[in-house]
């Protein structure tokens, strides 16, 4: 890899890659220009993640990159070797949705769904970071995100549901490891 | 694909980014958080035939404080600097324009030196590095040397650093025993101010000792008003004297207008917050002693 004399050091085209995405691991050979993206969807098939305006703006794309979340449009997958990836794949099923999932549904916080994904994510991390919000908090954490539905309103109803039902499922949790 | 083809390099060292630089860097583009340059690539208005991936090269990626400075590497994430202890405590004026900075997607991504070295005139730490009179600190083929701000923004998204030069870190001084405030006005929080200002300031008894008033998004780079600054030196803060800077800005102020804001709004806005943020950041010096 390193530069011999006059030689101009190497670039590539393609990499490998390998990382691992809600807790199973992937690999895949990338055109080092793919978004992050568009190889979530198309190379690996797990279309849960949603792309929007491909520029930064909507927030439709959020993933949770090593606990944090970003945008999957504004990285490349070859810059994804070796994280720790959770999509919405990786929130909970159909039968036992995650109290985020079921707090959005309780509260009308999705219309068409497109943007939602990316909202369960970006709310996700937002919670870990601010247990127990305020409404102002609420918004100022959700403004990465473009809901042409809702109006928003119920959207911020369902996080500030969504902390007090994490709080009690932590609960649970504990309690239940203490037994 | 979105963007146009491109050839990539991870370096995992500084020696070797700036082997990159020698080879590409003149046709070529540096990839630190990718907040700003990968719109531009996926949407086309940038076409680089190389990119040198930073994000692997991390010694760049630190806080730590030097006599008197915080001094933080260039690939140090804005949300870790953020939430940096030091940040909070030594740079109060970074810590409360880095919650203006996108979201906080962006800010999980985007660089401290990125933001810098890209120098959007609507961006937030521009004004805070001019504000502070923060230092820049580069590496290339000759070696290491030092800008102040005023060397260093050139233009509209143009700096003083070389196409085989790199920004390592930069050096703010600690202002911790100053007043500060950074305020502005986007369309929604974490969008590009349409106007914003850092205010610095020290007392002298009761009067201003000292002031500066850097603006974001009504210039080329970051905006200084030295009649602004002239007219609270020596003065009480009073509502007249506040007043009297918030008609000096407006009145100086020579900003573009856009979809977003027209030009008055952005001259009007400007005014109001340069006297926002100069009596917050009296206030909280008050509060502090």
């Amino acid at each position: 890899m390193k530069p011999k004399g006059s030689q101009r050091p190497r670039v590539l085209d393609q990499k490998d890659i390998r990382l691992r995405i809600n807790g199973r691991e992937y690999t895949g050979n990338v055109d080092v220009r793919k978004t992050l993206v568009d190889f979530i969807r198309e190379d690996l098939a797990l279309t849960g993640t949603h792309v929007g305006c491909e520029h930064g703006v909507c927030g439709a794309c959020t993933v949770m990159l090593d606990g944090r979340a970003v945008r999957s449009c504004l990285m490349f997958a070859v810059q994804a070797e070796g994280v720790e990836i959770m999509t919405v794949e990786g929130l909970g099923t159909p039968e036992h949705l995650h109290p985020v999932q079921e707090a959005f549904r309780d509260h009308h916080g999705l219309q068409c769904g497109f943007c939602t994904p990316g909202f369960l994510m970006t709310a996700l991390a937002f919670l870990n970071e601010t247990p127990a919000p305020s409404k102002d908090q609420i918004r100022e954490g959700l403004a990465g995100n473009l809901c042409r539905c809702t109006g928003y309103q119920g959207i911020v109803d369902a996080v500030e549901d969504a902390a007090g039902r994490m709080k009690t499922q932590t609960r649970k949790r504990a309690s239940a490891n203490a037994r | 694909m979105k963007p146009a083809p491109f050839k990539y390099a991870a370096p995992d060292s500084v020696p070797e980014t700036l082997t990159l630089l020698r080879a590409y860097g003149r046709d070529g583009k540096l990839l630190a958080g990718g907040q700003s340059l990968v719109p531009l690539l996926n949407m086309r208005l940038a076409r680089p035939s190389v990119i040198i991936d930073l994000n692997a090269v991390r010694e760049l990626s630190y806080i730590k404080e030097d006599n008197g400075e915080v001094v933080i590497g260039a690939m140090t994430r804005q949300r870790d600097a953020e939430l940096s202890p030091v940040v909070r405590r030594k740079l109060p004026l970074l810590a409360e324009a880095l919650g203006y900075v996108g979201h906080p997607q962006i800010r999980n991504r985007g660089t401290i030196g990125g933001s810098i070295a890209h120098a959007d005139p609507s961006a937030e730490l521009p004004a805070v590095v001019a504000a502070l009179g923060a230092r820049m600190v580069a590496r290339g083929p000759k070696g290491r040397r030092s800008l102040d701000p005023e060397e260093f923004f050139l233009a509209l998204l143009t700096t003083a650093l070389g196409p085989d030069e790199l920004l390592v870190e930069v050096r703010f001084p600690a202002h911790q025993k100053m007043g500060t405030a950074f305020l502005e006005v986007a369309r929604r929080h974490g969008d590009y101010a349409l106007a914003g200002v850092a205010a610095t300031l020290s007392l002298d008894g009761d009067a201003i000792h000292d002031c500066r008033l850097t603006f974001a998004g009504v210039g080329p780079g970051p905006v200084r008003i030295a009649e602004a600054e002239a007219a609270v030196i020596g003065k009480h803060l009073t509502p007249q004297t506040l007043d009297e800077v918030r008609k000096i800005v407006t009145d100086r102020l020579d900003p573009d207008s856009d979809v977003h804001a027209s030009v008055e709004y952005r001259k009007q806005v400007a005014g109001v917050l340069a006297a926002r943020a100069l009596r917050l950041a009296a206030h909280r010096l008050g509060g502090a002693r």
